[in-house]
């Protein structure tokens, strides 16, 4: 189905595009906005590595890379955080683990399959340009699960992000919203993998959050604009990849990056006018004395 | 004699081969404003964690409310004001996102925040004077103020009882005062406090009752049967050996 968009967007292909890149430019935030928040940024980057062996072992396997990017990301994702909660491995070396045996193993299985070929860089670098119907599909259903997730749970999950002992005073389902969270973080990698592609979907997770908590100081302000930032930069960096012919998954995730310079460098210059009106009110009062 | 609001039972408890808790039994009950005190070291914070179901004591049990501790079935009757929390760098949230989730303990943590929320949450704010940071971040408040926002969150979830590990360490003056105004607020509104500290500062005229800690409780009853021992209730960290000294 074609519809009447302009261009860069008045073909199929860009449509379909479109609505994916949206999709996961709001989704992954949403995610993200609660790893930032426990000093867990880097939880994405773990899990998409592992998706990476779980690719690799669906291609060696013969099966839909998606379902065993799928399983073997929700393991490793539940297995980081029972580390992670039980104190066997603080929250990065467990992370790292996952990071450097879940490359190694996709690594090794890709070499056993004897395919590293464009199939297996596609997900690695995302293939937006080429998303079928059905990958939407699956993209706005996952994305629509996370949703429906966030809104019900974000209280508690904001609550956790302060305080996770006083959590569990308060008789909040602590482990079961932790291990939900991880499912949801893997959930969202392994639809976003198609459009960014795994190495650079943990970006989409954490960028436009940077960007958000510069903007605004409550929680439901930082989550709505780090997911307005995403969709945004989504849209911005699909067009942009049109026009000039770049990769369009790293031009989405550049144009976060330029996004958090700019609204770093324009908070910088608004603190410091703050601190010179501030200081600048002084002068007055020690003249008098 | 009414069922305790929380009550431990000869609880032990030890770190390897190093005993910190031994036989400890104690109660605290409706309407009592009482103080867990004992040098550091002494046991207090793995005691509090037994009573509040943190952890599960090795021996002897730990029942809240008529009930293990560890099933977290008090239903918000419980407020919780744990060591102030080492904020994470990438905190961002406001004095009203951290005091509202104290609505949480009270209610059922999903969706969001109702229209009911918003009363005991503007009392809370305003019982630790933090109306006015209402919107500030909390990472950017002192070390006093972001106390103050943790007893508001306990407050906000209207408990019974409250219980507070070392709440005043490190507080300024003011608020040390508006501590102790909160505090005897809510034990005149009939709840109950325990308060676990090695020293007792501003709210040391305000207690009903002394439990004195030291691996093994060495004392149990009112500042007046203390002070009637010779011990003075001015407590602060300096003074504590010599206070313990006294009630041998």
């Amino acid at each position: 189905m074609n519809l009447p968009l302009p261009w860069p967007f008045e073909r199929e292909f860009m449509q379909l595009a479109l609505v994916a890149a949206v999709v996961v430019g709001a989704t992954a935030p949403l995610m993200g906005v609660f790893l930032v928040q426990r000093r867990m940024s880097l939880m994405g980057d773990g899990i998409g590595h592992v998706a990476f062996a779980g690719v690799a072992g669906g291609v060696l396997l013969d099966i839909w890379p998606i379902w065993s990017a799928l399983v073997v990301s929700v393991a490793g994702a539940l297995t980081i955080e029972l580390l992670r909660s039980r104190g066997t491995a603080g929250g990065d070396l467990a992370l790292a683990v996952f990071f450097y045996g879940g490359i190694a193993g996709g690594v090794v299985m890709v070499g056993l399959a004897d395919s590293l070929d464009g199939s297996i860089l596609s997900y690695l670098f995302g293939s937006i340009l080429t998303v079928t119907a059905g990958d939407v599909w699956v993209v706005v259903v996952l994305g629509a699960v996370v949703a429906a997730a966030i809104l019900v749970a974000a209280r508690a999950l904001f609550a956790m992000a302060v305080d996770e002992e006083w959590s569990h005073v308060a008789g909040l389902p602590v482990g079961l919203l932790n291990g939900a969270l991880a499912v949801l973080v893997a959930l969202t990698i392994v639809a976003a993998m198609r459009v960014v592609g795994i190495l650079l979907v943990a970006a989409l997770m954490v960028l436009p959050v940077a960007s958000g908590q510069l903007l605004a100081r409550s929680q439901v302000a930082i989550l709505g604009w780090s997911v307005v930032i995403g969709m945004s930069a989504a849209v911005t960096g699909l067009a942009a990849a049109r026009v000039w012919g770049l990769a369009p998954g790293g031009t989405i995730v550049l144009v976060t990056v330029v996004v958090f310079a700019v609204v770093a460098v324009g908070a910088a210059i608004v603190g410091a006018r703050r601190r010179h009106l501030a200081t600048g009110l002084f002068p007055i009062d020690s003249h008098s004395h | 004699m009414t069922t305790p609001l929380l009550a431990a039972d000869r609880i032990s408890y030890a770190y390897g081969m190093t005993p910190v808790l031994t036989d400890v039994t104690l109660s605290v009950h409706a309407g009592e404003f009482a103080a867990l005190v004992g040098p550091n070291g002494s046991g207090k914070t793995t005691l509090l964690r037994c009573l509040v179901g943190l952890t599960a004591p090795q021996s002897g049990s730990a029942r809240l409310f008529d009930a293990d501790p560890t099933q977290r079935r008090h239903g918000g009757r419980l407020g919780y004001v744990p060591q102030r929390p080492a904020l994470a760098a990438g905190l961002s949230a406001t004095v009203e996102d951290v005091v509202s989730a104290g609505r949480l303990a009270r209610r059922s943590w999903l969706g969001g925040r109702r229209r009911s929320d918003r009363e005991p949450i503007d009392a809370a704010l305003e019982a630790v004077d933090l109306l006015p940071l209402r919107r500030e971040r909390v990472s950017r408040l002192s070390g006093g103020q972001q106390q103050r926002a943790f007893i508001a969150r306990a407050l906000a979830g209207e408990p019974e009882l409250l219980v507070l590990d070392e709440p005043v360490a490190g507080l300024d003056a003011d608020s040390q005062a508006c501590f102790r105004r909160s505090l005897a607020g809510l034990v005149e509104r009939g709840g109950s406090v325990l308060l676990v500290s090695h020293e007792l500062g501003a709210v040391a005229d305000a207690l009903d009752r002394v439990i004195v800690l030291k691996g093994t409780v060495r004392f149990d009853g009112t500042p007046e049967e203390l002070t009637a021992r010779g011990v003075s209730l001015g407590v602060h960290e300096q003074d504590l050996p010599l206070w313990l000294e006294g009630v041998r």
